[in-house]
């Protein structure tokens, strides 16, 4: 049996009277690209930084590749790759020192063509001698990521990587992290975006309130039927919805009517056929994609903080 | 040990980039103390047998700085490196508790000892010091500029803010290594004053260190070494004690 990338049992941790993380239990399985998702608050970076030792659990324990992150940290983190959720730098330095000294922390001293080629692969040849001052809030992200794999950890966890990060660049760390898990990386990565976890994970792991309130594959979680919401107005009143429609109905007014379509099932474009020939006369129609917020109230059965 | 070198060598990187603050500028203020203290003071008072106050001046002036500098160097690290959040590159390595103090601390001897060095060769050409045994100067330079370093590990990490951590210079650093007898000769001072001083521990840094210029201090050497070693041990064990907890540095 393999051991796996990331094992924690009971772990809890308290700030004071506040518990931050209830005894959550979770394995983690090496080649995996796991999702931890869950709202501001919810527990996910106390959780990632326990894992990368930044935090200390009031109890449980933390494993990473079977080196427990306490008693034998210094082989835990040589095998985990942290991306921290916030922009952090070090002002007195540039790109390529900071990677070099990252380097050296790992115990590495000739890194130089592994610095070059995630230089290269993260688009920052051209910055390697500039100061980390002198770049964009999306150039040290980048470094960030850098910084993370010096050393080529089998595990790479990364805290919402793409928080306030415009399109382009969400899609080419897309990009670039599907090809560390297809080159055999653990992945782990804390998204409060359902589109993220879906585009790119295997697993996902819901946490609010510190506990683990489901942990699903993709295909088991999207099965439950989360979709989109159809919205169609009209400026004169409506007809009654067709009675195929009818189970699909959120919300209904005199102008409006709100529907939930199934992911996979459904069609936005005969759903709307289906209205017109029952004499909708439909000005204006919006689709949105189910947040995690419409996750947690069918989960939870009550409306997520 | 690779992680602990490259810890060291990222601190000394970090104080040479900024030398014109780190260094050049506590030369200057070293070297401004001696012209105006050896000018106004010179034949006026009383030291050593021998001694001219300018040569005796020169010694405490050199291991002030040094002292001083250690301390900045660990403790302004650390609190620029917390405020800024750049600690997480060290505390996610595989870098151990003992590591990380022994980096700080020696890159700490490390400026102290070049700041000293600046002060001791622009000083030599005002002045000729003369120099009993280099062993002893030596070996007070390290071990005192340890002990500011692992002070300023446990201050860097103390402080929250840059408003703490000037106090902690202001209110108990330069206070006590100016009343070190750095300007004068702790056999001058009457009643309560000296007994208040041998409660300094930095006097026995700067007393031993000058009995390694002139063969003759105000305490016995042995003594000054014994509370140097005392503080050092103190102090580390503290400061390894609060990096291995965590305490303001892990949650």
């Amino acid at each position: 049996m393999t051991i796996p990338a990331v094992c924690i049992k009971a772990l809890r941790k308290n700030f004071g009277s506040v518990q931050a993380l209830k005894g959550i239990d979770l394995e983690i399985e090496q080649g995996e690209f796991f999702g931890l998702l869950g709202p501001n608050g919810a527990g996910k970076s106390t959780l990632i930084n326990a894992l990368a030792g930044l935090t200390r659990p009031t109890s449980g324990s933390l494993q990473v590749m079977g080196h427990n992150v306490i008693t034998n940290y210094l082989e835990a983190r040589r095998r985990l790759g942290v991306v921290p959720q916030e922009v952090v730098f070090d002002p007195f330095f540039s790109v390529r020192e900071a990677l070099i000294f990252q380097s050296g922390y790992f115990g590495l001293t000739k890194n130089d063509l592994w610095v070059d080629e995630l230089l290269d692969t993260l688009k920052l040849t051209d910055k390697a001698d500039a100061n980390m001052r002198a770049l964009s809030g999306g150039m040290k992200r980048r470094v960030l990521i850098a910084q993370a794999l010096v050393h080529k950890p089998p595990v790479v966890v990364l805290d919402e990587p793409t928080a306030g990060v415009d399109v382009e660049l969400r899609k080419s760390l897309w990009r670039f992290v599907r090809k560390l898990h297809e080159s055999g990386h653990t992945i782990v990565l804390t998204t409060h975006y359902l589109e993220e976890a879906e585009a790119l994970c295997d697993r996902i792991g819901i946490i609010d309130h510190g506990e683990l309130i489901t942990l699903e594959s993709k295909q088991e979680l999207m099965r439950r039927g989360l979709g989109q919401k159809l919205t169609v107005s009209s400026n004169s009143s409506l007809p009654p919805v067709p009675v195929e429609l009818q189970g699909k109905i959120v919300n209904s007014s005199e102008f409006q009517l709100e529907l939930r379509l199934h992911r996979e099932q459904d069609s936005v474009i005969s759903i709307l056929d289906q209205l017109r020939a029952a004499n909708f006369k439909i000005d204006d129609i919006g689709v949105a994609t189910d947040s995690l917020e419409d996750i947690f109230v069918q989960l939870t059965g009550e409306k997520a903080q | 040990m690779i992680g602990c070198y490259t810890l060291f060598k990222k601190e000394m990187a970090r104080f040479g980039k900024v030398w014109f603050q780190t260094v050049l500028s506590p030369i200057v203020t070293a070297m401004l103390y001696l012209m105006v203290f050896s000018q106004v003071l010179e034949g006026r008072v009383e030291v050593f047998d021998g001694i001219s106050y300018t040569e005796f001046l020169i010694p405490g002036l050199l291991m002030m700085t040094v002292i001083q500098n250690a301390f900045a160097n660990s403790s302004s690290s650390l609190i620029q490196s917390k405020t800024l959040g750049n600690l997480l590159f060290i505390l996610v390595a595989p870098i151990s508790t003992f590591q990380i103090f022994l980096a700080y601390t020696a890159a700490a001897v490390a400026r102290g000892l070049i700041v000293g060095l600046g002060v001791l060769l622009i000083a030599l050409l005002y002045v000729k010091v003369p120099v009993y045994n280099f062993g002893i100067i030596l070996l007070f330079a390290i071990s005192s500029s340890a002990v500011l370093g692992a002070l300023g590990i446990i201050a860097g990490i103390w402080a929250d803010k840059f408003d703490q951590m000037a106090a902690f210079q202001n209110f108990i650093i330069v206070p006590l290594s100016f009343l070190s007898g750095v300007f004068y000769s702790i056999h001058s001072l009457t009643g309560i004053w000296q007994t208040l001083s041998h409660f300094n521990p930095f006097l026995y840094m700067i007393d031993g260190f000058r009995y390694g210029f002139f063969g003759t201090s105000d305490v016995p050497v042995e003594t000054s070494f014994t509370v140097v070693l005392v503080a050092l041990f103190v102090l580390s064990a503290i400061s390894y004690r609060i990096i291995d907890t965590g305490y303001k540095l892990r949650q």
